[in-house]
């Protein structure tokens, strides 16, 4: 059952709305940036249980007495659950958390059970950030290369496109709903990038399969019936995917929500990224079976 | 692309066989005395610190460029050349000489030359210096000069900080070098690591000073444990490099705990010779810099044993005894990077992780079957002995299965029925065109083999990458994902297509619906 939707005449609206999404991302990053964790930022982190309820507010007030700066307090998942972080201070205060636990323990008048404990020194986070925006920048360049070996440029170029944007995008929503951006976000977004990627390359495959096979025909209408002939299986996989990962969302727990909830926006994205960003610029480029042939050794298949 | 040779079919159910069997050495409960693996839980699942110390050496590297400045001097006399202005600043030496040609042809010479030494592993020499002027010059470590001390003080350092832990007795601790400066520590189990990182945040320097008022080597002025300024002579009588044991005690009178200590043969000789010769003065036991006490010599010590008191509690009596016991650390370490996990936040993460684990898997497995019937139930077996292959694989490894790492299963069962489904709408197209059926089978799987690859490989830079670059909880989720990977590969093209292989030649003359 290959269905046959008109894609290629929704590409204009749809790179329309894409330019205009990724424009937004961009100023939201620069401008309103991104809301880093410890990991990049520096600074402590302590999660924990308490027998009974309390306010939020009455840690707050606890904290205040000891004079730490920007302090963070947040109910986090079940009830009696509380997320602290502390930020990074020049001082080096090397009993910093027994006294911080030590005041929380003293003023709030119930049992405290401290499950976490996290402290990343100024050093380590930017070595952090650092070497994740390397990790990120070479997947790409991999990525970029390796379609560049097994495809034509045309092809290498519109793949990078589409991983631009729905890294972009996916940082944009992450910096509208001010998420937290951790080392886990960054597994995420490579995740994604290699989701993306997986989802281009079949629809590319198709693209190169069918310009050999009828080579009368406009790289318009190639993409339309490319598109149409793995459709089936670009939902199909995307649905299974999706279904882990709502999984993994509902029922992992707090501290892979962030994970799941950046890997679900990067499927959607990427999905909607190979069919209405990766397959235009082929038709952009102008390509047909001539591109191909002038490289035909180097087509494997 | 469906004819399996006899031989095919053993080797591809031995490696499956082997590879799953070991998923099953994970739930026995005894250790198995022959095959003794099992994937370990990260720290994130099994509760327990993580630590990442950093050594400060700037101390260290003026120590040394100070130990230069006479050898230094009397190389420059002794081949006649004339210097001035020497000063010593941080970690340089400042001063003009006459020759200057003459003192580089000394200075790096490489025959014997102890006041510069040539290090073969890096073909460079340990010191270096550059021409601030005409004549003036400073003299410092070169790069590999540093390397050297780093290297040195990071070896020592991971040494003792292994002393100190194995001494408190926590279980399977790991200790590991990372970089030039810095040190790993993972402490499974250790639920507040206070204890652990004031016990390496000591140095543990322990000198034995005489309290003299103008000591001809100069003094220092200290304060007591009581309160009063001392002046200590800079003269070090004996130092803790000669401690050979330390233990907590009580002294009877007092019902006090002090630290009993044994020292080696020249220590004992150092520490009499002092002792006898200064009987009615007083003697400061100085650590890291601080008085602990400084009690009156009143008779000449001899035997090689001494107690050390200073208003301890019994539990940092027995600090300073392990610190003691252990030798002193080249360096400060700074605590860069500290992460702790409760054991029931990581019992709770299993929980989750596993229920959303079955869940998902669930979930897949009948979305599978809804989709496509019998071939859903080849690809579900699949699945099913992907997961097998992917925790056998881990085992074999003795890989860390961490949070994320769970998360990364639970992705491969989403992500690893693609290749079958990729295969399958292949084949569904192919029999549309093609009458024989088994031929449309194989063209199927022909043809979707170079998507299959391509579209898998990419997802195998990205975790190749990840585990690059990632750390900790992070790389756990980069082997699941990568292996899984590798076994999804495996399992879609051997398993499953003899599977398809089976059902299609059996069934040659009816019709058959994907």
């Amino acid at each position: 059952m290959i269905r046959n939707i008109n894609f290629v005449s929704k590409f204009k609206k749809a790179n329309f709305i894409s330019i205009i999404i990724f424009v937004l991302s961009i100023i939201l990053i620069s401008f309103k940036g991104l809301n880093y964790g410890i990991d990049f930022k520096g600074g402590t982190l302590i999660e924990l249980r308490t027998e009974t309820s309390i306010d939020t507010s009455l840690i707050r007030e606890s904290l205040r007495t000891m004079n730490l700066g920007d302090v963070n307090v947040k109910k986090f998942g079940k009830k009696g659950d509380y997320l602290i972080k502390v930020e990074q201070k020049n001082s080096n205060n090397s009993n910093l958390i027994p006294e911080i636990k030590k005041t929380l323990s003293d003023y709030l008048n119930t049992e405290v059970d401290f499950r976490r404990v996290e402290n990343v020194g100024p050093k380590v986070s930017s070595e952090l950030l650092q070497s994740s925006v390397i990790a990120i920048t070479l997947a790409l360049a991999a990525m970029l290369f390796y379609i560049w070996v097994r495809f034509e440029w045309q092809f290498s170029v519109g793949s990078i496109i589409a991983l631009f944007h729905d890294v972009t995008i996916t940082l944009g929503i992450f910096s509208l709903l001010s998420l937290e951006i951790n080392l886990s976000i960054i597994a995420a977004v490579l995740t994604i990038v290699g989701y993306s990627m997986n989802d281009t390359v079949v629809i590319y495959d198709r693209i190169r399969e069918n310009l050999l096979k009828y080579n009368k025909i406009s790289i318009s209408d190639i993409a339309n019936l490319s598109i149409n002939e793995t459709l089936a299986r670009t939902i199909i996989t995307s649905v299974t995917t999706l279904l882990a990962l709502f999984s993994i969302y509902i029922l992992g727990g707090e501290i892979l929500r962030g994970f799941s909830f950046a890997m679900i926006l990067g499927v959607i994205i990427g999905t909607y990224s190979s069919i209405f960003v990766a397959s235009p610029i082929l038709k952009f480029f102008k390509v047909s079976y001539k591109t191909l042939e002038k490289e035909e050794e180097k087509i494997i298949p | 692309m469906l004819n399996f040779s006899k031989i095919n079919i053993l080797i591809i159910y031995f490696i499956f066989f082997i590879v799953s069997i070991f998923s099953f050495l994970n739930f026995q409960n005894k250790n198995n005395p022959i095959l003794d693996k099992k994937v370990n839980l990260g720290l994130d699942l099994q509760g327990g610190s993580y630590l990442l110390l950093e050594i400060n050496s700037d101390s260290l590297v003026e120590e040394k460029i100070q130990s230069k400045v006479i050898p230094i001097k009397k190389l420059l006399k002794e081949n006649n050349i004339k210097f001035n202005n020497f000063k010593i600043k941080n970690t340089s030496l400042n001063f003009t000489v006459d020759d200057l040609d003459k003192f580089e042809l000394v200075f790096f010479s490489k025959k014997n030359n102890l006041v510069n030494p040539y290090i073969d592993n890096y073909r460079s020499h340990e010191l270096d210096f550059r021409k601030l002027n005409e004549n003036f010059i400073e003299v410092n470590f070169s790069k590999f000069g540093l390397l050297t001390i780093n290297n040195a003080a990071l070896k020592q350092s991971i040494e003792i900080v292994r002393r100190r832990i194995d001494d408190v007795g926590t279980k399977e601790p790991t200790i590991l070098q990372r970089g030039e400066k810095r040190i790993l520590v993972e402490l499974p189990g250790l639920k507040d690591p206070e204890r652990i990182k004031k016990l390496l945040g000591k140095t543990a320097q322990l000198n034995f000073r005489l309290v003299h008022d103008n000591s001809e080597f100069g003094t220092d002025e200290l304060i007591s444990e009581t309160g009063e300024k001392l002046k200590i002579s800079k003269r070090i009588v004996m130092s803790g490099d000669n401690l050979v044991d330390a233990q907590p005690s009580i002294q009877n009178q007092q019902n006090e705990p002090t630290v009993s200590f044994t020292l080696d043969r020249l220590g004992a000789q150092k520490f009499g010779r002092a002792t006898t010769d200064n009987v009615g003065k007083r003697l400061a036991i100085v650590l890291d810099g601080k008085i602990i006490s400084a009690p009156n010599i009143n008779e000449p010590i001899t035997s090689g044993n001494g107690v050390i008191s200073g208003n301890f509690s019994f539990q940092e009596a027995t600090d300073l005894s392990l610190l003691l016991r252990s030798g002193a650390l080249p360096t400060p370490l700074d605590v860069v990077e500290e992460r702790t996990v409760g054991p029931d936040l990581g019992e709770d993460s299993i929980k989750s992780g596993i229920t959303s684990l079955i869940v998902g898997f669930i979930l897949v497995i009948l979305f599978m079957f809804y989709k496509y019937k019998i071939f859903g139930l080849i690809a579900n077996t699949a699945l099913i002995a992907n997961l097998l292959m992917l925790v056998g694989v881990l085992t074999i490894l003795e890989a860390t299965l961490t949070l994320p790492g769970i998360a990364g299963i639970i992705l491969t069962v989403g992500m690893a029925v693609d290749a079958n489904v990729l295969i399958f709408e292949r084949i569904k197209e192919e029999l549309k065109t093609e009458k024989s059926i088994i031929h449309a089978f194989d063209t199927g799987y022909s043809k979707a083999k170079i998507t299959v690859l391509d579209a898998n490989i990419t997802t195998l830079i990205a975790a190749v990458i990840l585990f690059a670059f990632g750390s900790g909880p992070v790389k756990g989720f980069a082997i699941t994902l990568g292996i899984g990977i590798i076994t999804t590969l495996f399992t879609a093209y051997f398993l499953a297509r003899h599977l398809t292989s089976l059902i299609v030649l059996r069934n040659t003359n009816k019709e058959i619906k994907i």
